[in-house]
């Protein structure tokens, strides 16, 4: 567990190409423990590629990352796999098993973690309470709506009680009442003092964070990372 | 240690790992098939191995204990020098038995090949005498320079020159047999391989949620290898079954039958087709495991 204040992420002079060309160049970025950032910025600015490199899932080909004071270079692949039980992440697509219920779905990172599902079956339950899920327990990703989705994914993110959540476009496919429901789920656990960041391109969606939160909104352009102004 | 402990892992069972990844028709289909038809070739392989191996022994200390002695001479002389041969064996250090073949006996022999109806008297066939020699084992040169002596029409052969080859040959089929069972594992853990790309490459998106939600690589490889364990296992258990008993339904060795008929277990031999399964699960276990891994490295 960082302690409050502690740099939870840290990019140093990061920079990211694919397939020849530069895709983020040069970016510095600092997230403290408990902090909340939105990442915005028009698409196929490398907002999911940012993330990516945030919970190790991708290198990058320059600079530094420090997770949680460990620099993500010289971690092996069994090291990236625990810090990820420590990063929460919500997928725009959620990237379930669908042959799985709702319920083996969001306590997957239990099991791969080796605990016993049975033991934490209380947990589950009150999680799946929290998010709005309880009545769709044994559905299968399917027969979800989009809202429902994005919930239960919210939750698997949260079930090994992590230290960041990290969403790309949680609300990409959802209408605005199902984008304020999932904000508010994302201020609270902030507010539990879980660092968020949150790719999106719904500015409204911010605006209404800000009157909540004392978020920091950050936004690639020209493959740089800037702080926004007071238009957002 | 990783090894170790996946094995018991394989042994000991996930429920929760095993749920996460799917089952998949075909290549569980593929996997159960090829390992059941491997294993039934396997059992007759093994059959053959040590069939050959029975008969090169036989071969070996039966006919190294035997030689023939041929009288071929004149009709009128033929009495006299097979009585003489018989006097020189008898006296003969290392010979413990020696036996003149009756004309039956000759026609016997010579039946499979020219029919009941041969008429023996009327054919200048030579006398054969049977000899079987003691543990001592007689001087083979002195004995053919003592009969030249007393009976010129007298050849001794030791089978030396035939026995040899198929003593030889023999050996050659048990290795030939053993060979089938290494090329049978090693084709086993090819086509294991390949299914267990398919299913790793068909659940490309299962990797990539569990990967997403903190699963080890060692977690999502051993998903795979149990499963592909389990299927070698159970489908090399029903293949070496089958074989068993088709083996054991061949027709018993006889003198008629030959070699063929005595292709089959002896004894505690019908033991060993049981390790066929075991090595059949081994080799899923390994093939899948370096897949998986190698797969997975891949992936990232």
């Amino acid at each position: 567990m960082c302690k409050k204040g502690t740099l939870v992420i840290e990019l140093s002079d990061v920079s990211y190409s694919y397939g020849g060309g530069e895709l983020l160049s040069h970016l510095n970025l600092t997230l403290a423990r408990g902090s909340f950032h939105f990442l915005t910025g028009p698409s196929g600015a490398g907002k999911t590629t940012l993330l990516k490199l945030c919970y190790g899932d991708l290198h990058p080909t320059a600079g530094r990352i420090t997770l949680f004071g460990d620099n993500v270079r010289d971690m092996g692949r069994d090291d990236i796999a625990r810090l990820r039980r420590r990063v929460g992440v919500v997928h725009q697509d959620c990237q379930f098993l669908d042959h799985l219920s709702v319920a083996e779905n969001v306590a997957l990172p239990l099991s791969v973690s080796g605990r016993d599902v049975r033991d934490e079956a209380s947990n589950l339950i009150d999680l799946l309470g929290w998010v709005g899920m309880s009545g769709q327990t044994e559905s299968r990703p399917p027969e979800l709506s989009g809202g429902e989705r994005q919930r239960a994914a919210l939750a698997r993110a949260v079930i090994m009680d992590p230290d960041i959540i990290i969403a790309d476009e949680p609300t990409g496919n959802v209408d605005w009442e199902m984008s304020l429901r999932l904000l508010s789920l994302l201020v609270e656990l902030n507010k539990m003092g879980k660092t968020v960041l949150i790719a999106t391109h719904d500015l409204n969606l911010i605006r209404s964070a800000k009157a909540q939160v004392a978020a920091r909104v950050l936004r690639i352009r020209n493959r740089q990372i800037q702080l926004a102004g007071a238009d957002l | 240690m990783s090894v170790l402990s996946d094995l018991f892992a394989v042994a000991r069972g996930d429920s929760q790992a095993d749920r996460a990844v799917p089952p998949t028709g075909f290549t569980a289909r593929l996997t159960l098939f090829s390992s059941g038809a491997m294993a039934f070739l396997a059992v007759f392989a093994m059959a053959l191995s040590l069939a050959t191996g029975r008969l090169a022994e036989r071969w070996s200390s039966e006919l190294a204990r035997s030689a023939t002695v041929r009288i071929s001479a004149p009709a009128g002389q033929v009495e006299a020098q097979t009585q003489a041969a018989v006097r020189v064996l008898q006296t003969t250090p290392g010979v413990a038995q020696v036996r003149v073949l009756e004309d039956a006996e000759q026609r016997a022999l010579l039946e499979p090949w020219f029919g009941p109806d041969l008429p023996v008297d009327s054919l200048p066939i030579p006398q054969m005498i049977d000899v079987i020699e003691d543990s001592n084992g007689y001087d083979g040169e002195g004995l053919r320079l003592r009969l030249q002596a007393e009976a010129p029409g007298a050849v001794l052969d030791d089978h030396t020159r035939w026995r040899k080859p198929l003593v030889r040959a023999a050996g050659r089929l048990r290795a030939l047999g053993l060979a089938s069972v290494v090329l049978i594992a090693l084709t086993t853990g090819a086509m294991i391989t390949l299914a267990a790309n398919a299913a790793l490459a068909a659940n490309a998106q299962v990797i990539r949620v569990l990967r997403l939600v903190g699963a080890r690589d060692v977690y999502i490889a051993r998903a795979f290898v149990r499963r592909f364990t389990i299927r070698a296992l159970l489908g090399a258990a029903v293949g070496t079954l089958l074989g068993m008993i088709a083996i054991a339904l061949l027709p018993s060795a006889s003198v008629e039958g030959g070699f063929l008929t005595g292709l089959g277990f002896q004894g505690s031999h019908w033991l060993l087709p049981l390790l066929i399964p075991l090595l059949a699960a081994v080799v899923a276990f390994w093939a899948t495991r370096i897949a998986a891994f190698r797969t997975l490295k891949e992936q990232t």
